[in-house]
């Protein structure tokens, strides 16, 4: 109730503020029809005017602009929001008074321009004016944004709307931000050292920077802040901002290696049963990855409208799919070459440049574009400081189902006793009446729809082009070999290992000397331990 | 369909190849074409191959040059850099072509580089580039440093204030060259030591996170926070998608890149990139005559209406003009007189100004600015007010402040050292 009381004040004052200002300023109408033929550097200035006569009615507007969707028609310069559907056409809406246009061409609509400092401009604008929305989200993004962008005016707005807020998240923000302005712009010693006691427990970035600037020094090596009090006291809430900082940043390389260990899991599992368990060299493996990936992207064609559930379709298909290739490579090539490492080394690496260049010309050199469905953008936010992606989440979780999928294949079926078998002894294995050929073909397409599979994951994390699986056969080896070939557990703590080290590596030494040292190591634990982290014991091992 | 499409246009190419040997064989000007049609490459380099193609064509269809007809030599060099020395020597040596249009990488440029000073070919180099070379047998008609990365940073800096800054780049000479040229630039401003971070990458590289992260940290200090990115185009994706998913927008954290384009942007998914900025000379936005015509003329030319135009193809654009204008003033196509003839010619860019070729075989070119749009397409936000004279070897290094090129008699010399009045020995 008191919301609207407000409200209506706003829009009263705005109202006898337009008024006042007609006389010298230009009308709305003026200042609409402006934006459409303005420069950019004078735009910023148009909003300015906006904002003070119009106030919420050019909410619409604000929001089209900073979405990119605000049009103007090019015969009357009116001002639309134009949203580009599926024909190409665009469905139009008047800004200002929400009538609906219908749909026309784009050759009769011109966008109005907008780059970052507009963007900026409009973000800050459009919060104050949703400070006192009724959704939630709309009043914390507002919030945020006032917190980053100080000053009285956003003070006394945000004193107002502490008074009105229920939600307990956002009060929290808001006084934060209170305190955070006390602290810097108080005149009282006391209330600023209190503020600096409110703030000890803020993880915002902007609180964390503030409370460490106090602590600065100028040029003549004097310090800023002038108060040793309140200087003690801020070194004190800066080192505790700094503790909390440190544990979550480990939390976060914590969670950035295991997602990379994921996405080598994923990569080699397929390699661990043709490498692990069957012994053949396959150098087209990441080639298999690749196809995984442009089935996605397939898939994603042939049902434009349903791109949110495309992926659950994609995984059997690219299963399927470079299950097939595998087979075929299997019955192709690789089972003349039995035996014969080196023979099937080279073979594999020609098929792999065979594939390369078969996709280059049915798909173009140039990569192809795998949208991301809605559900795997964005992240899961713990605190200002540390949240996960939802894509490396979904994919840390796929990956150790498959791993785990696969596990009860080798371990509760058929195939996989006679896999087991196979690759045990061969020769045995025939004798007790299996179909070794079979058998083979059967592992090895199952070896290489794995790798399909991971192709699509990797769809959503990296570029789907030719290039694709080279990028990854290295790695994928590398992984099966640490881990100990023959032996999927190996591989799995192989992934996580090599990704986790990777991960806390990388902040100190560069991504480029992070890979070399990784490398440099498992060179060295392969010389103490040619047979990898879990080496196979028994007969099987001979 | 697609593959009915290539094996067509195959075959039409092979046709018309022989049927313009059998006719013109004796009387014909060779250009070769060196670009990389398979390897990693191949994704930039073979639209550069099919413009120079366009661009014959087309020369042809106006009767040809010096009443012979223009006929394309196309080798494919695979991305292989070693292999570029051998395909240069074998056009030279064996097809005796007259011109070459080619390469993409710097280290591709350095190899062909001795072979053609070697047998005296001329060659048009069409990408930007980290510059601190000039030769009398190459004329670059890509951005040097001064004419992309500069003014990328003193927008950043003038417009929207930028204190910090990230210099991320792929690890080999092109970013590592300017990133040296952008550091010393920024310190020589003022920036101090601890606002500038650099990071390399390896080629390809895909797991952002970290790197992403840190990022977000080093722009979480309070002062504005801006990436200046040389990270080489596949690198980009995985990037610019993480940068998405971490929640860093071009508001907070501006990402202006010298590598990304509309051909790049074209595979992907341009949503979450929306306000980040690249800078070149060129962008397919740009409204005029000449540039739609051009867009037109590359649509019909390669069949497919939603090829997009870029910046190296300009450049490819303009040295062919350029070439054409130079061997119609020197009467011949002798590399000797061609050389020459070059210096001074101009010919109208795509942008709506003339582009001048300077004494250090370098371009006078605009410097554009722009935003990613939604749908992958560049707009302008900030340009020069006229045109900038490329220069070959940056200011801003001390190995390289006191060097000049100028290949006019009486100087002929592409790195003459202007306190001990001497050119150095090598030709370049």
């Amino acid at each position: 109730m008191r919301r609207l009381y407000l409200t209506l004040f706003n829009v009263m004052l705005l109202l006898i503020s337009s008024h006042l200002f007609a006389a010298n300023e230009p009308s709305l109408d003026g200042l609409t029809h402006q934006l459409t033929t303005a420069k950019l550097k004078q735009v910023p200035h148009i909003i300015e005017q906006l904002e003070t006569q119009g106030g919420e009615r050019m909410l619409p507007l604000f929001s089209a602009m900073l979405a990119g969707e605000l049009y103007y028609r090019k015969d009357d310069s009116r001002l639309v929001h134009a949203k580009k559907m599926e024909s190409g056409n665009f469905s139009l809406v008047d800004v200002i008074t929400a009538e609906t246009i219908g749909d026309v061409k784009k050759k009769t609509i011109k966008k109005v321009r907008v780059n970052n400092r507009l963007r900026t401009q409009l973000r800050s604008v459009i919060s104050r004016l949703t400070l006192f929305s009724s959704d939630r989200d709309t009043r914390e993004a507002a919030i945020k944004n006032m917190l980053n962008a100080l000053n009285e005016g956003n003070i006394v707005l945000l004193s107002k709307a502490k008074a009105d807020e229920e939600d307990q998240d956002l009060l929290v923000l808001i006084d934060t931000a209170l305190s955070l302005n006390d602290l810097l712009n108080n005149a009282e010693i006391e209330v600023r050292l209190a503020a600096l006691d409110d703030l000890s427990n803020s993880l915002e970035p902007i609180v964390k920077s503030s409370v460490e600037a106090l602590l600065e020094k100028d040029d003549d090596g004097n310090f800023i802040e002038s108060d040793v009090v309140l200087r003690n006291k801020a070194a004190v809430v800066a080192e505790k901002i700094e503790g909390k900082v440190g544990f979550y940043s480990f939390l976060e390389k914590l969670f950035f290696g295991l997602s990379l260990g994921s996405v080598l899991l994923l990569a080699a599992t397929g390699l661990a049963i043709t490498f692990g368990v069957m012994g053949v060299i396959n150098m087209a493996h990441g080639e298999l990855i690749m196809i995984g990936a442009y089935t996605t992207y397939v898939v994603q064609l042939l049902m434009p409208n349903a791109i949110e559930y495309s992926l659950l379709v994609a995984v059997p298909a690219a299963f399927l799919v470079a299950g097939f290739v595998g087979v075929l490579i299997e019955r192709g090539v690789i089972r003349f070459l039995h035996g014969r490492p080196l023979e099937t080394l080279l073979a594999t690496f020609g098929i792999s440049l065979i594939l390369q260049q078969m996709v280059r010309s049915v798909f173009s050199p140039l990569n192809r574009q795998v949208e991301t469905p809605q559900w795997m953008s964005g992240s899961l936010e713990f605190n200002a400081i540390f949240s996960i992606t939802y894509n490396r989440l979904y994919i840390l979780v796929f990956a150790l189902l498959v791993f785990f999928a696969l596990q009860l294949i080798l371990k509760r079926t058929s195939l996989g006793l006679n896999v087991r078998a196979v690759s045990q002894n061969r020769n045995m294995a025939k004798a007790m009446g299996i179909r070794t050929e079979w058998v083979d073909a059967m592992t090895f397409g199952l070896g290489s729809g794995i790798a399909g599979i991971a192709g699509v994951a990797l769809s959503q994390l990296t570029n789907v082009g030719p290039n694709l699986g080279q990028s990854y056969i290295i790695d994928s080896f590398m992984v099966v070999v640490f881990g100990g070939v023959g032996h999927l557990w190996g591989t799995l703590v192989a992934g996580f290992t090599l990704g986790i080290t990777n991960k806390f590596l990388e902040p100190v030494t560069g991504a480029v000397l992070a890979n070399i040292i990784v490398l440099v190591f498992i060179i060295l634990f392969i010389q103490k331990r040619p047979r990898g982290l879990f080496p196979q014991k028994g007969r099987a091992a001979e | 369909m697609k593959m009915k499409k290539i094996a067509s246009k195959l075959a039409l190419t092979a046709g018309a190849c022989l049927l313009s040997m059998s006719l013109y064989a004796a009387d014909t000007i060779k250009v070769g074409v060196l670009h990389s049609l398979s390897g990693t490459m191949a994704i930039s380099e073979t639209t550069l191959k099919d413009t120079v193609l366009m661009m014959i064509e087309e020369q042809n269809k106006k009767g040809g040059l010096l009443g012979k007809k223009l006929e394309p030599v196309v080798v494919d060099p695979a991305s292989n850099w070693p292999l570029f020395a051998e395909k240069t020597r074998e056009l030279l040596s064996q097809e005796k072509v007259d011109v070459i249009f080619g390469c993409w990488t710097s280290v591709s440029r350095k190899s062909v580089l001795p072979v053609i000073e070697e047998l005296n070919g001329l060659l048009f180099y069409p990408v930007q580039y980290e510059g601190e070379e000039s030769s009398k047998n190459v004329f670059y008609t890509g951005a040097a440093p001064n004419q992309q990365a500069i003014p990328a940073v003193d927008y950043l800096m003038d417009e929207m204030d930028v204190k910090r800054w990230v210099l991320a780049g792929t690890d080999y000479v092109y970013p590592r060259t300017t990133n040296k040229i952008l550091e010393a630039y920024l310190r020589s401003k003022g920036v101090a030591e601890k606002d500038i971070m650099i990071s390399y990458t390896p080629f390809g590289h895909s797991d952002w996170q970290g790197i992403v992260s840190n990022i977000k940290k080093f722009g979480n200090a309070g002062k504005k926070t801006a990436v200046v990115s040389t990270i080489n185009g596949d690198a980009n994706v995985p990037f610019y998608k993480e940068l998405g998913n971490q929640g860093v927008s071009s508001e907070n954290i501006p990402v202006v890149a010298f590598s990304v384009g509309e051909e790049e942007l074209s595979g992907i998914d341009a949503k979450p990139l929306v306000g980040h900025l690249a800078a070149w000379n060129y962008f397919q936005s740009v409204e005029n005559d000449a540039n739609e015509a051009f867009i037109k003329q590359w649509k019909t030319f390669i069949k497919d209406d939603k090829r997009v135009t870029n910046d190296p193809m300009e450049a490819t654009y303009i040295g062919f003009n350029m070439w054409v204008k130079a061997v119609e003033k020197a009467g011949s196509t002798d590399v000797n007189k061609v050389e020459q003839a070059m210096i001074g010619v101009s010919t109208p860019n795509l942008t709506g100004g003339v582009a001048v070729m300077n004494a250090n075989h370098h371009l006078s070119k605009p410097v554009l600015i722009g935003e990613i749009q939604a749908d992958g397409q560049l707009e302008v936000v900030w340009e020069t007010d006229g045109l900038l004279a490329g220069d070959a070897w940056s200011n801003f290094l001390p190995s390289s402040k006191d060097i000049i090129a100028n290949w006019k008699p009486p100087m002929t010399c592409g790195n003459y050292n202007t306190k001990t009045k001497k050119c150095a020995g090598q030709n370049y």
